[in-house]
């Protein structure tokens, strides 16, 4: 259904596109591409492991269900029966034991693909992914490097219940040595998925279990087996003049139809898809920010202590003569997730909180205490 | 060396037979490399397997490279109490000696290319993995010439070029880290192993039994060494805190009951 939702979305934006005409060259040559061809998350991820493990033996995969079962929501679907069973292998239920067994790996030199059936099960393991995996390189002065992938799906899902639904993002982010990143679209996810095989420090790969099923267009440089993104890097999905709004995973693809709606009410709103949660893309969020002077921050995970604190905090320190109005957060609501649908609905952003959100930025509607 | 220099002093005529006499008395230390045969003195407990043979051959310059080794070792350690109880060495210092034989016999078996990984009583597995005192000593106190150059500590050694990976603060993590190397050493084809050090504290801990799981599982070439120092079980020093908890107590009932017998305090009702 999602998918279906996206491909209404860019075919509304494409022909909004051609009707404005006065569009600056980048974003027309950045956004869609000619030729059209569709491609599920799910599919490029599987996509980008496959390629990478054939360009590299040293690559491997390991976690529940990974080989056998095709994974948990068929992400390494084929990769058992192609690479056997040395670089695919199903582990019991231990993520202690299997993620302190695949730092070790690492430690050793090879490139471990590390799956976690969600995050909310690396908190398991969580002692090995940071104390093991993100500070040995620099208690070592270097000497040990840990070329490892811990992926997974992360945030809320579909009714899952508050053990299941929560967001790690912020608590990964926050750690020295650790990279962190949020594919949104199918591009993203090939090329940062490749990015975090090739890189030498642990990376934490976030994707979203309601994303994998959602296909956006891809081009043939993407397609390419030596396609890669930048760590680091922030993506502007979106371009325009009154208010940024950030966003990584998921809240993407709300944040965009967020402007549509705003658009409409004459309000151009910037989308900053950040792709990279650790290191933050500041530069990109800065200058966005000191051209639009308003800002919208959306996460899907716990308020306090979150990714919009963090970019608060950083426009109010670089960039606070810029600001002509508060920095606005939208976040999960501050509950464990609930299991009833009106509520849970409740408990995760919507697309009308972030046009609200953009609305007070504006001074459009009268300041509301309201929370996501 | 004491002997010597009485010897050496004019005035010293008389003890000068004496001294000739002690030095025949001193024992001449073999150095030849004649083999010998040693049988260890107390047998092993096999469970689901052959025990190893009790005969270790050996020869003496072996053996004093041995004696060599673990007396540098103690001596390291000491020096390492003297230094942390001044405050040069900061934080944690977790010292090794009365275990130097686990580390020195294990080395006299084994390559550099099989991996060692420990968890924070990391000074003499450094040392006999083939690091320097001077790296040692540095990195203690906090030193660039230490070897994690200051950065890590008494609990962060590492010399993957010998291997020897660490070098761990949290108890028993070192346990899966080792499984992981084991790991590696297999999808390589290497004909090598790893030795992962634990304690008796460690032996507690799940992830242990985690890794030793999926290690036979998956049939790695790990080996998992206990040393029992007895480190979690009550210490001297908990003793210590009892008896004098103890003794206080004593005293104080010992006041009572003569208050109470030789009527000290009726005067008070």
């Amino acid at each position: 259904m999602w998918g279906i939702v996206g491909q209404r979305v860019f075919r509304h934006g494409s022909s909004a596109m051609s009707l404005q005409g006065t569009r600056p060259a980048i974003l027309a040559s950045r956004s869609f591409s000619s030729a059209a061809k569709e491609m599920t998350v799910r599919d490029a991820l599987n996509s980008a492991i496959d390629e990478e493990m054939s360009a590299d033996p040293k690559v491997f995969l390991m976690g529940e269900e990974v080989g056998e079962y095709q994974g948990a929501y068929k992400i390494t679907k084929g990769l058992l029966e192609k690479y056997g069973p040395d670089r695919v292998l199903d582990t019991p239920i231990t993520e202690a034991g299997f993620t302190g067994i695949g730092v070790g790996a690492a430690y050793h030199g090879l490139k471990p693909i590390i799956e976690f059936m969600t995050f909310n099960f690396s908190m398991q393991a969580i002692d090995h992914i940071i104390n093991s995996a993100a500070k040995s390189n620099y208690m070592s002065a270097g000497q040990i490097s840990v070329p490892i992938v811990f992926r997974g799906p992360n945030g809320a899902a579909a009714g899952v219940g508050a053990q299941h639904s929560q967001c790690y993002a912020s608590w990964f982010a926050s750690c020295p040595g650790l990279k962190v990143l949020a594919p949104y679209s199918s591009e993203d996810a090939r090329g940062l998925m490749k990015a975090a095989i090739r890189d030498p420090d642990p990376v934490v790969f976030l994707e979203n279990e309601l994303l994998y099923g959602e296909s956006f267009p891809v081009s043939a440089e993407v397609l390419d087996s030596s396609f890669s993104l930048p760590i680091g890097k922030a993506k502007i999905e979106r371009e325009g003049k009154d208010v940024t709004i950030t966003a990584f995973s998921k809240m993407v693809g709300y944040a965009l139809k967020a402007a549509e709606i705003l658009s409409k009410e004459g309000i151009s709103a910037e989308v900053i898809n950040l792709r990279s949660i650790r290191p933050l893309d500041r530069a990109t969020i800065n200058n966005s920010v000191r051209k639009t002077n308003r800002l919208v921050t959306v996460e899907e995970g716990f308020p306090q202590h979150g990714i919009g604190a963090e970019i608060c905090a950083s426009v109010v320190e670089d960039s606070f003569e810029y600001l002509d109005a508060a920095i606005e957060r939208i976040a999960g609501a501050d509950v464990p997730m609930p299991y009833a649908a009106n509520l849970e609905r409740l408990a995760v952003p919507q697309v009308e909180d972030i046009v609200r959100a953009a609305k007070r930025t504006c001074y459009r509607s009268s300041s509301l205490a309201a929370t996501a | 060396m004491a002997l010597s220099h009485l010897s050496s002093t004019r005035s010293n005529r008389l003890l000068r037979p004496l001294a000739a006499a002690a030095s025949s008395l001193c024992r001449p230390i073999s150095t030849s490399t004649e083999p010998l045969v040693i049988e260890t003195s107390i047998p092993f407990t096999p469970h689901k397997c052959e025990p190893p043979s009790r005969s270790v051959e050996t020869n003496p310059q072996e053996l004093l490279t041995f004696f060599r080794d673990m007396a540098t070792m103690r001596r390291m350690e000491i020096a390492a109490d003297s230094l942390y109880k001044a405050k040069l060495i900061r934080g944690f210092c977790h010292l090794y000696d009365g275990q130097e034989a686990v580390c020195v016999g294990m080395e006299a078996s084994i390559n550099k290319k099989d991996c060692i990984i420990t968890a924070y009583r990391d000074h003499c597995t450094f040392l006999g993995r083939g690091g320097t005192l001077l790296e040692i000593f540095s990195e203690l106190m906090g030193r660039q010439g230490g070897c994690s150059k200051g950065k890590g500590g008494s609990m962060h050694f590492y010399k993957k070029e010998s291997g020897f990976y660490g070098g761990h603060g949290i108890v028993g993590a070192q346990v899966p880290l080792g499984c992981g190397l084991a790991f590696a050493q297999k999808y390589n084809k290497d004909e090598n192993v790893t030795f992962a050090l634990y304690g008796d504290g460690a032996a507690n801990q799940g992830q242990l039994f985690e890794a030793l799981n999926i290690s036979a599982l998956w049939d790695l070439p790990i080996i998992l060494v206990c040393e029992n120092n007895h480190c979690k079980d009550v210490n001297l020093f908990l003793l210590l805190d009892f008896l004098r908890l103890f003794f206080t107590l004593l005293l104080l009932w010992n006041r009572v009951l003569n208050g109470w017998l030789f009527g000290r305090w009726h005067g008070h009702c």
